[in-house]
């Protein structure tokens, strides 16, 4: 328990990996043994990151259950891990989906079931040390990492073109990286000039990013942006992404757009905004491009969407849309845009996992993807009809569901900056709504057209089990989202002093009213949204007046 | 220094191999056809005593030791390189067995060549003079001629065994017209010893030359010349472009055995006399080569990385990816030399680099001996299909060998690569980096072509596969060593630093 409590990020990150080493060892011919302890060790993954939900104190700045132990002290690489409100969001994100994820892939995979739940477990390992880590080396490892196991999930379990789909997502993803590899060193030698010691440690690089010239800063950024961009992935680069998730298998699709996209999004907060030139002409030179690009991607996404035969597809492109949206926030450089942003990430985990998990269990029922393969739905499944329509309307946004208070938020973030790409933001919305009512109506909606869907069975206690605790999050969100901002406020302040140091002091709100904000809310996003936590701190603000 | 006894001390590793070889081919007669494995126990007994040997030479610490006139040295840096060959010597005998017995070819010549070739790997790297240098690379070359040429049985081993003595002849040719020509150079330099007392060193010891290379200076003509011709002698043993024609026949004719041994220890040995020379003899003049060098690292990367791609033979593929990390070595080398006092760095990178290639690439070739059975090549990339449902162990094996070849964390391989692009980085080289990191896609590709086969495709020979102890061992041996060496690094790091650092003398300190 001592251990526990001093490493609890450590006992996180390798649950997963002594579950794959676990399962090493058991003969391969038992495979319900296989399947059991898979589901147990993700379970148990999202079991012992439970305690972050009371542990985690949302009122303290900068990093929290720091561990920190040397592993390279040649090159000054150090074992370092660490969550703030941003990545303790994602790492709760992504041992809960990880869970969720193995658990709907109970029937779905009928072959080499040892290396699944191993290789599964071994991505979940991956993903939550890039979340954690706080070392630039380390952060790299498990960038990496990841790279290996997901790589075998499209590759052995995708559907026909999965060979083609899973070396386009490793080398697509590897070409950015290399590139961020060679600007991580050129940051380690930069900084040393400044610190005069040999780290990677992140916080200490990135403090030292300000004093660079304008010129080095932006290399270092573009350096850096490859690999996210890739990742996330914005417009130009997102090719790999349609492929990658329509080929793989559900679980597959799940975490891939649950959280791996999240990363490249983590990354920007983490590491891009910080190398953001700090000279006011340069900066806004390159917001104005990612800012374009991120429409781009909105409108584009969502108009690609329209298009599409194949279910799974078209969910696949309307993760590049969604995508634009947070990476909009998050270049819009306020605090609404990036509270809005994190929220975004975490529901489109939410509702977009959902919805593969949802096409996964029309795949395993029919064999098909194909939208015109099905319609009238709601008739044999009504249940499966439901939760389909609440996380359909959670993706695009309806208030009261958890893609409004992303989406508004942004939109509100962008809005302080430019009318204009707000204006071309909405745009993306009202098409949102557009492709996912559509496909909702061609399948669910009319009469049962292909008799093979007559008889289809509705959803199981295994597939609800996977789908229930992602609608109640995705209400719970939507309607009470309070718990969120505070967790968010720090960090997103401080991001923002760092990056924009010019927000606070022209909208004067948060520099007037320091207790309010110090004990309260992120003051401007919470006072504008009208949230709950908004008339606390109006309390909070009036209290002392009434005293006196 | 003079002391006989003491010098004979510090070569006692070669002379260790050197008898033992000469054992094996007289104990071979007396061996029946059944018994030839006692050859390879022999071996390996060689092996242990010469590694003690070295171990106790290790004990002299990090000054370097002079013998015979300083015609040869004992320092960290032989010591790191003689470890290294003697453990991939180790490690082709264990895979030689069986190999051999399934080709038919189970001789003693066989060993004892490896053994001797091996002793010529280590006087290239304990070598402080040209001489000794040119006697070990012949002793090692001559060595690997017959061996490639060993499966007398198959053409294309014939072949490649002509056609690597043809153009390793050629190669040797240019590498001692350099070296005449060095010797020209040093004999008309006026190199004075300590305190002005006339020079007791002879005239083609690396000291003299490098003092004689100061007094001509950069752009001296002759000096250019000496220079290139040993460099374009070096680049076609260490198979860079555009001196690599040879690798990709020699690695497919060979036994995979000796494919194995010539692409990790010659290339090493190559390397570790390329680095003696360079580094040790050539300092004065770098600003000669580093160009020509990061031009000729830039090629291979392309050409190797490139023409990997279309491979559809394993150990083709395999020579051309060897082609490509000699590059990446280059590029080190690049590094290293930059700048008023070098980069430590970059030596650090090198032999990091050489020490992960080594285990790394035994290991690849080792899967493709494993799979060589009766009646079956077992090197193109259709003998791999299905591997993983035949021999799920060698898959996995397979693919960490090939994950640390393309540099994916955290494996050996990493580990070299970003110790490549540190040193590139601090000495200001940012495009070689992004160069060299760019190449790791085109480079994962192909090494996933294999893994693809091994992994992805479903069995087309049938019948499981064998894997003897021997193997087992090695296997396992190679595959520890690319993962701690990935997880941990930091002792092998330290090894590598001290093994490979720029002398006080060449300083100038």
């Amino acid at each position: 328990m001592q251990f526990y409590d001093n490493h609890i990020l450590t006992v996180i990150l390798l649950t997963p990996l002594v579950g794959a080493l676990l399962l090493l060892f058991i003969p391969r011919e038992n495979e319900n043994a296989h399947r059991t302890l898979g589901n147990a060790f993700g379970l148990l993954g999202f079991v012992v990151s439970l305690p972050l939900l009371w542990r985690f104190d949302p009122s303290v700045s900068g990093y929290q259950f720091l561990e920190n132990v040397d592993w390279i002290p040649s090159i000054g690489a150090r074992y370092t891990l660490g969550i703030d409100g941003i990545s303790y969001l994602l790492v709760i994100l992504t041992t809960a989906l990880g869970a969720i994820s193995i658990l709907s892939s109970w029937s779905a995979i009928q072959v080499r079931k040892k290396e699944y739940y191993i290789l599964f477990l071994l991505l979940q390992v991956g993903m939550l040390g890039v979340f954690m880590a706080l070392d630039f080396f380390l952060f790299y490892v498990f960038w990496e990492v990841m790279l290996v196991p997901m790589y075998f999930l499209i590759g052995v379990w995708g559907s026909d073109r999965r060979l083609y789909a899973a070396i386009k997502f490793f080398l697509y993803t590897l070409a950015g990286s290399v590139i961020m590899l060679v600007a991580i060193l050129a940051l380690y030698f930069r900084a040393q000039q400044i610190t005069g010691q040999y780290t990677f440690d992140v916080p200490t690089l990135l403090g030292t990013a300000p004093q660079f010239s304008t010129l080095v800063q932006q290399y270092l950024f573009w350096g850096f942006f490859f690999a996210f961009a890739i990742k996330v992935p914005m417009f130009p680069f997102h090719t790999w992404l349609p492929d990658a998730h329509t080929e793989a298998p559900t679980a597959g699709s799940v975490i891939l757009a649950g959280v791996l996209l999240k990363m490249g999004t983590y990354g920007f907060l983490r590491f891009s905004l910080p190398l953001l030139p700090t000279d006011a002409a340069a900066r806004q030179e390159i917001i104005n491009i990612l800012m374009v690009v991120s429409i781009i991607g909105i409108i584009y996404g969502a108009l690609v969407c329209m298009m599409q035969k194949d279910m799974k597809k078209l969910i696949a492109y309307s993760s590049v849309s969604h995508l634009g949206f947070c990476t909009l926030g998050i270049f819009a450089l306020t605090p609404q845009g990036l509270a809005g942003s994190i929220i975004q990430q975490i529901n489109h985990g939410i509702s977009t996992g959902a919805l593969f998990l949802l096409i996964g269990v029309l795949y395993e029922r029919r064999h098909t993807r194909l939208i015109s393969e099905f319609g009238g739905l709601s008739t044999p499944m009504p249940s499966f009809a439901a939760i389909y329509l609440i996380m359909t309307l959670s993706s695009l946004g309806l208030p009261l569901l958890n893609g409004f208070i992303g989406e508004f938020t942004i939109l509100l973030g962008v809005y302080q900056v430019s009318v204009g790409w707000t204006a071309w933001a909405v745009v993306g919305i009202v098409l949102g709504a557009a492709y996912l009512l559509w496909l909702y109506q061609r399948v669910m909606f009319g009469p049962v057209t292909n008799p093979a869907n007559e008889h289809l069975p509705d959803l199981n206690a295994r597939e609800y089990a996977t789908l229930v605790p992602l609608v109640v999050l995705a209400f719970w969100i939507g309607i009470y989202p309070k718990p969120l901002f505070t967790i968010l406020e720090q960090p997103v302040r401080q991001i923002v002093q760092q990056v924009n140091p010019g927000y606070y002091s022209a909208t004067g709100a948060a520099a007037v009213r320091p207790p309010v904000v110090s004990s309260q809310g992120p003051g401007q996003s919470q006072s504008v949204l009208a949230s709950p936590g908004s008339s606390a701190s109006i309390v909070a603000a009036a209290a002392p007046v009434a005293k006196r | 220094m003079d002391n006989f006894s003491q010098d004979f001390f510090l070569i006692l590793p070669q002379v260790e191999l050197t008898l033992f070889g000469l054992a094996i081919l007289v104990f071979d007669f007396m061996l029946g056809v059944r018994d030839k494995t006692g050859n390879a126990v022999f071996a390996m007994l060689g092996v242990l005593f010469s590694g003690i040997s070295l171990y106790r030479l290790h004990g002299l610490g990090a000054d370097p030791v002079g013998g015979f006139t300083s015609s040869i040295v004992v320092d960290p840096f032989f010591v790191f390189f003689g470890a290294i060959f003697l453990a991939a010597l180790a490690l082709v005998i264990l895979l030689s067995v069986r190999y051999l017995q399934i080709e038919e070819e189970h001789h003693g010549e066989y060993y004892a060549l490896l053994l001797f070739a091996t002793v010529g790997m280590m006087f290239m790297a304990s070598g402080y003079d040209l001489i000794v240098q040119f006697l070990g690379l012949e002793t090692m070359a001559i060595s690997f001629y017959i061996l490639t040429g060993f499966l007398r049985g198959q053409r294309r081993s014939n072949e490649a065994a002509v056609k690597y003595l043809l153009l390793g002849a050629f190669s040797s040719g240019l590498l001692a017209y350099g070296f005449s020509l060095l010797y020209g150079i040093s004999a008309m330099a006026d190199v004075r010893g300590p305190m002005g007392m006339p020079l007791m060193l002879p005239r083609t010891n690396i000291d003299v030359i490098r003092a004689a290379l100061e007094q001509r200076g950069p752009s001296d003509l002759l000096v250019l010349l000496a220079i290139v011709t040993v460099a374009a002698g070096l680049f076609f043993k260490v198979a860079a472009v555009p001196f690599h024609q040879w690798a990709p026949d020699v690695y497919e004719g060979a036994p995979t055995t000796i494919t194995a041994y010539i692409s990790v220890a010659s290339k090493t040995a190559s390397f570790a006399l390329l680095l003696r020379l360079f580094v040790y003899g050539f300092w004065p003049v770098r600003v000669n080569w580093i160009d020509v060098i990061a031009a000729v690292a830039v090629a291979s990367l392309t050409i190797g990385n490139f023409a990997a791609l279309t491979q559809t033979n394993v150990k083709r593929l395999l020579a051309y990816s060897s082609i490509s990390h000699a590059g990446y070595v280059l590029l080190g080398l690049v590094a290293a030399l930059s700048g008023e006092e070098g980069n430590a760095t970059g030596l650090t990178g090198i032999a990091f680099y050489l020490f992960a290639y080594a285990f790394m690439t035994a290991g690849a070739f080792a899967i493709v001996i494993v799979l060589r059975r009766q009646g079956l090549i077992g090197d193109e990339l259709d003998d791999m299909n299905g591997l993983y449902q035949r021999s799920p162990a060698s898959a996995v094996l397979l693919l960490i060998f090939m994950l640390s070849l393309a540099g994916i964390p955290p494996l050996a391989g990493f580990v070299g690569k970003y110790y490549i692009f540190l040193a590139l980085i601090q000495t200001g080289h940012y495009y070689l980096a992004i160069f060299g990191a760019l190449y790791i896609v085109p480079a994962l590709y192909y090494y996933f072509r294999v893994v693809v086969h091994a992994w992805l495709r479903e069995p087309t020979a049938a019948g499981e596969m064998r894997v003897t102890a021997a193997q087992s061992v090695a296997l396992a041996v190679m595959c520890a060593v690319t993962i701690i060496a990935g997880v941990y690094p930091e002792p092998f790091i330290q090894m590598a630093t001290h093994s490979l650092s720029l002398p006080a003398a060449i300083l100038g300190r």
